[in-house]
């Protein structure tokens, strides 16, 4: 991505670079240091999940990338590349929670980044309906947010994020909220995505699993105010499967990462 | 015949529901007839007369008499309730989207709307009366009532957009003008809608008050006048009779406010929906 345009002041990161945090702390108006400081390289069409626990700032962390929030100290680098056509975005953000607006249909909130972006009616419906195909939700097109379940409106708000082609895709512990088979599917038609597509991809969740399942990359962070206490490449046979999911490999890994996430979560003693 | 584990039939269901709404409905007419009734026992027993408390039948009768008169009034009054209805809902909320484009706007003039919502508005009608012409005055005082809780409602609902929801228009690029109509309006309409129907049942307040106000002195002749006008004359039965249709009058802005709302919100918002939906 040698191409690739700054879309911040502090400039883009080197080619062959998606993302560049350096020295990133975050203290919000109330006195929290969320963040901090933080560093992070993610290579562009890599995969890289954050593992931490609950408050160490993981959310912070990709409000900060999407430039939805500005760090208190540090730089921020990420590479933007110009739309090819109306309602495309470089990044694309899955919050924790689905995030939609209850006043319009699933149609409506998918196609809401392309109406934002003036995209032709035509190219809307046609790319709307193609996104809401790829999370099968073709069929409740027109229902309201309210009437869908917790999973159905993820897979929304998913769609929603796909719809308008980004370059990097930040995921906020997307599957969290769902049981463990349609979080075994969604894990799988992630990394189909992934590998067709090759995007960026940030994902944050809470689990050991999850994230060595998915990523070619495990960055564990410490508590509040997080930094990166560990970091792990996910060794593996690609394309990961079900028989990944049982090998002996992965529990092995699991373990490690495990062991990392439970040592750096100790509180520190003097 | 039904097996041991039948399921509950749906029209089990909805057939107590219907009950319960019937129930709901008649209930205050059983209230209603119930009071009219003692009423009416209350004026015949103690042979009250008519210019102390007229019974119910006589109230009737006036109302239907005098319908000409009283008519003419009460579209005199609720074309002023309309108007100060309109001028508050209009006013209040492009008063709420200023103050949301611009924090010092909302320092300098939020206090005076304080003021204003504070001041009793009868003491402030007779000033008005001096300064404005009447029909003007009585329009601006059905205002002065009704435009605050459609502010403070329409400010809170604006505040109170989904921070993600509003990190999603930043990310996607949209203008200030698209993060209003998109989802800033739509976000704070369910409470817009709350402050509108205080605002109707408000502004036929103030549109009363200031009639009396301008009292016997006004050239005016909405139905708080017709009031003010049979209190002078000693007619008691007229007085019911105006009354009552300030009372009719009052129910129906209400009804045709919260009908509006469901209408609008009926397929999204909690509020409009029933507790199976
Ligand atoms: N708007 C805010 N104002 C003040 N403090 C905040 C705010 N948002 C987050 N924090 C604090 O910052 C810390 C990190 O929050 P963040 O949401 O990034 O955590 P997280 O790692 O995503 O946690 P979780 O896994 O539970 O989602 C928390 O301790 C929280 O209390
Ligand atoms: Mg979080």
């Amino acid at each position: 991505m040698a191409d690739s345009a700054a879309s911040f002041d502090l400039g883009a990161p080197p080619a062959g670079y998606a993302v560049r945090l350096r020295g990133v702390t975050k203290a919000y108006p109330n006195g929290t240091t969320a963040l901090g400081p933080f560093d992070l390289d993610v290579r562009s069409g890599e995969f890289v999940s954050l593992l931490g626990p609950s408050g160490c700032g993981k959310s912070t962390a990709l409000r900060l990338i999407a430039g939805l929030s500005a760090p208190s100290s540090g730089g921020v680098l990420v590479s933007s590349q110009a739309p090819r056509r109306r309602g495309e975005h470089s990044i694309g953000f899955v919050f924790q929670e689905p995030t939609l607006m209850p006043w319009t249909s699933v149609r409506g909130n998918v196609s809401l980044p392309l109406r934002l972006a003036r995209a032709s009616r035509a190219d809307t419906e046609a790319r709307v309906s193609e996104a809401l195909a790829g999370v099968d939700l073709l069929d409740f097109a027109d229902a309201f947010p309210r009437e869908l379940s917790g999973g159905m409106r993820m897979r929304v708000s998913l769609a929603r994020a796909l719809v308008t082609e980004p370059d990097i895709l930040l995921m906020d512990e997307p599957f969290a909220a769902l049981d463990e088979i349609t979080r075994f599917r969604l894990n799988d038609d992630l990394l189909a995505l992934w590998r067709k597509l090759r995007k960026t991809i940030i994902f944050v969740t809470h689990s050991v699993f999850e994230s060595v399942y998915l990523s070619q990359r495990v960055i564990v962070m410490t508590p509040r105010p997080g930094r990166t206490g560990a970091e792990f490449r996910i060794e593996a046979l690609e394309p990961r499967g079900a028989d990944f999911r049982t090998s002996a490999d992965y529990a092995a890994q699991c373990r490690e990462v495990s062991l990392a996430l439970a040592r750096t979560s100790e509180p520190v003693r003097a | 015949m039904s097996g041991l584990n039948a399921p509950r039939l749906p029209s089990d269901e909805t057939g107590a529901r219907g009950g319960a709404r019937l129930l709901r409905l008649l209930l205050p007419i059983v209230v209603l007839a119930a009071g009219v009734t003692v009423w009416d026992l209350a004026v015949r027993l103690n042979q009250i007369p008519p210019y102390v408390l007229p019974g119910p039948g006589l109230v009737l009768r006036t109302l239907i008499a005098d319908w000409p008169v009283l008519s003419a009034s009460l579209v005199t009054t609720l074309w002023t309730t309309l108007e100060g209805f309109l001028a508050a809902a209009l006013g209040g909320i492009a008063l709420a989207l200023l103050f949301n484009q611009s924090k010092w706007l909302e320092y300098s003039l939020f206090p005076y709307a304080v003021v204003l919502q504070v001041t009793p508005v009868i003491a402030v009608a007779p000033l008005l009366l001096i300064y404005l012409p009447q029909e003007t005055a009585v329009i601006v005082c059905a205002w002065i009532v009704a435009f605050f809780p459609v502010l403070a409602n329409t400010t809170l609902g604006l505040n109170s957009v989904d921070r993600n929801l509003a990190g999603l228009f930043q990310l996607y690029g949209a203008s200030p003008m698209q993060t209003l109509v998109r989802l800033k309006l739509p976000a704070a309409l369910p409470y817009i809608l709350g402050g509108l129907r205080i605002a109707g049942g408000l502004s036929l307040i103030g549109a009363v008050v200031a009639e009396i106000a301008a009292g016997s002195a006004g050239a005016g002749s909405g139905l708080a006048y017709r009031i003010a006008e049979s209190s002078y004359r000693l007619n008691i039965p007229r007085m019911f009779a105006a009354l009552l249709l300030l009372s009719a009058a009052g129910i129906v802005i209400y009804v045709l406010l919260a009908l509006a709302s469901h209408l609008l919100l009926r397929r999204w918002h909690e509020s409009a929906l029933g507790k199976d939906n």
